[in-house]
C-alpha cells in the first residue's frame, strides 16, 4: 500500500521522537471517538430508515382518505367550492416551525406544525354542505401532519447520510493514512537513533584501540632507546663496535637462556 | 460541508405545493395557502396547460425561498421535472412527493424512498453476512 511507506519529514531526535508519540496517542483517541460517533449516527439513521419506510407508506392512505373526503364535500356543496377556496386564499393559518435536535454533534431539522389565526374558510359551505368541508379540512390537516411528519425524517435522512459520510470519511483517513505515517515515522526515528548509538559505540571502540595501540607503540619505541643507550655504554666500555656490542647482547641474552635452563 | 450550515431554527415557516388542482384545493381548505403582497402565492396549480417551464420555474424558487421549510410535489409532476428532484439534496427546504387523485402512488419512482430502498437492502445484506 502506498500508504506504508510514507512517513513525515522529520529530524530523527529525541525531542521528535516524543513529540510524534504524542501526536499517534492524539490520532488514536481521535479515532476512537469518531468511530464511537458514527456508530451513534448509524443507529439513529437505521431508525429513521424503518419510520420513513412505514410513513412513507401510511401517507398513501392517508392522501387517499383526503382526496376522497374532498370528492365527498365537492359532490355535497357542488363543483364551484374549489373557486371559493381559491379566492379566500391569503394568509397561511397553518405554518411549520423547525427546531434543531442534536444527536452526537449533528444538528437534525424536526418540523413541526401549528396553526396561526383564524381560518378563512369557516364560512365556505355555509349554503349547503358545511360540514362535509369541515370533515375534509380535518381529513387535509390530518394529512399535513402525516407528511409535515414525514418531511422532518426525510431531512433528517438527508442530513444524517451526509454527516456518516463525512464522519466514516475522517476514521478512514486516520486509520488508514495519518496512523500509519505516524507509526512509520516512529520506527523511522527509533531505527536512526539505534543506528546512532551504534555509530557512536563503535567510534568509541575505535578510539580505545588507537589509544591502546598509541600506548605500545610508545612503550616499544622506549625499549628499543633503553636498549640503544646500553648497547651504547658496551661499546664505549669494552671499545667495540656497536655491531659488535648488539651480537655480544643478543649472545648474552641466549648464554642467560642457556643458563636458565 | 456547505449543505449543513443552513438548517435554520424558524418560528414561521411555510409549506409550498406543486400539484393538480384538487390536491391543492384540499390542502388550501386545511389553511396552508399563502399569498404575499406582491400577490405572489405559494402554491402552483397544474393542469393541462402548465408547461414542464412553469413547473421547473416554481420548483427552483419554492425550493430558493427562505421562507418554505417543506415542498409537496404530485408524483405526476415530480416525474415531469424528475432531473431536478433527483439532483436537488438540499436538506430545506424538503422535497415530498405525494401521491394525487387520479395518480397512484408509486414508490419506485420517489427518488429519496429509493435510496432508503437501496441502503435498506444493502444494509440487510451487510447484516446477513456479519
Amino acid at each position: 500500500m502506498s500508504g506504508q511507506s510514507q512517513r513525515l519529514n522529520v529530524v530523527p531526535t529525541v525531542t521528535v521522537l516524543g513529540v510524534v508519540k504524542a501526536r499517534l496517542v492524539g490520532a488514536t483517541r481521535g479515532h476512537a471517538l469518531l468511530k464511537k460517533k458514527s456508530d451513534a449516527l448509524t443507529v439513529q439513521f437505521r431508525q429513521i430508515l424503518k419510520k420513513i419506510v412505514s410513513t412513507k407508506e401510511s401517507m398513501g392512505d392517508i392522501m387517499k382518505t383526503s382526496s376522497f373526503a374532498l370528492t365527498e364535500a365537492k359532490y355535497v356543496a357542488g363543483e364551484n367550492i374549489k373557486h371559493i377556496v381559491l379566492e379566500n386564499v391569503q394568509n397561511a393559518s397553518l405554518k411549520v416551525r423547525s427546531r434543531q435536535e442534536n444527536v452526537a454533534g449533528v444538528k437534525l431539522p424536526k418540523f413541526e406544525y401549528f396553526t396561526e389565526g383564524d381560518t378563512k374558510n369557516d364560512l365556505t359551505g355555509l349554503a349547503r354542505g358545511g360540514q362535509q368541508v369541515q370533515l375534509c379540512r380535518a381529513a387535509y390537516v390530518k394529512a399535513i401532519e402525516v407528511l409535515v411528519e414525514l418531511a422532518s425524517l426525510q431531512t433528517s435522512f438527508l442530513t444524517l447520510d451526509e454527516a456518516i459520510k463525512t464522519t466514516n470519511r475522517r476514521v478512514n483517513a486516520l486509520e488508514n493514512v495519518v496512523k500509519p505515517r505516524l507509526e512509520n515515522t516512529i520506527s523511522y526515528i527509533k531505527g536512526e537513533l539505534d543506528e546512532l548509538e551504534r555509530e557512536d559505540f563503535f567510534r568509541l571502540k575505535k578510539i580505545q584501540g588507537y589509544k591502546k595501540r598509541e600506548i605500545e607503540r610508545q612503550l616499544a619505541s622506549s625499549k628499543q632507546f633503553a636498549e640503544e643507550q646500553i648497547a651504547g655504554k658496551v661499546s664505549l666500555q669494552k671499545g667495540i663496535s656497536i655491531n659488535a656490542a648488539h651480537n655480544f647482547l643478543s649472545v648474552a641474552a641466549e648464554k642467560d637462556e642457556d643458563i636458565i635452563f | 460541508m456547505a449543505n449543513r450550515a443552513n438548517i435554520r431554527t424558524s418560528n414561521s415557516q411555510l409549506i409550498a405545493m406543486i400539484a393538480d388542482e384538487d390536491t391543492v384545493v384540499g390542502f388550501l381548505l386545511a389553511g396552508v395557502g399563502n399569498v404575499d403582497l406582491r400577490r405572489k402565492t405559494n402554491y402552483l396549480i397544474v393542469d393541462s396547460k402548465t408547461t414542464v417551464k412553469q413547473i421547473e420555474d416554481a420548483f427552483k424558487e419554492f425550493t430558493n425561498r427562505e421562507d418554505i421549510a417543506i415542498v409537496l410535489i404530485s408524483q405526476y409532476v415530480a416525474n415531469m421535472i424528475r432531473f431536478l428532484v433527483d439532483g436537488y439534496n438540499k436538506p430545506v427546504p424538503a422535497i415530498l412527493e405525494v401521491p394525487s387523485k387520479d395518480h397512484p402512488y408509486d414508490p419506485a419512482h420517489d427518488s429519496v424512498l429509493s435510496r432508503v430502498k437501496y441502503l435498506f437492502s444493502a444494509e440487510s445484506v451487510a447484516s446477513g453476512r456479519r
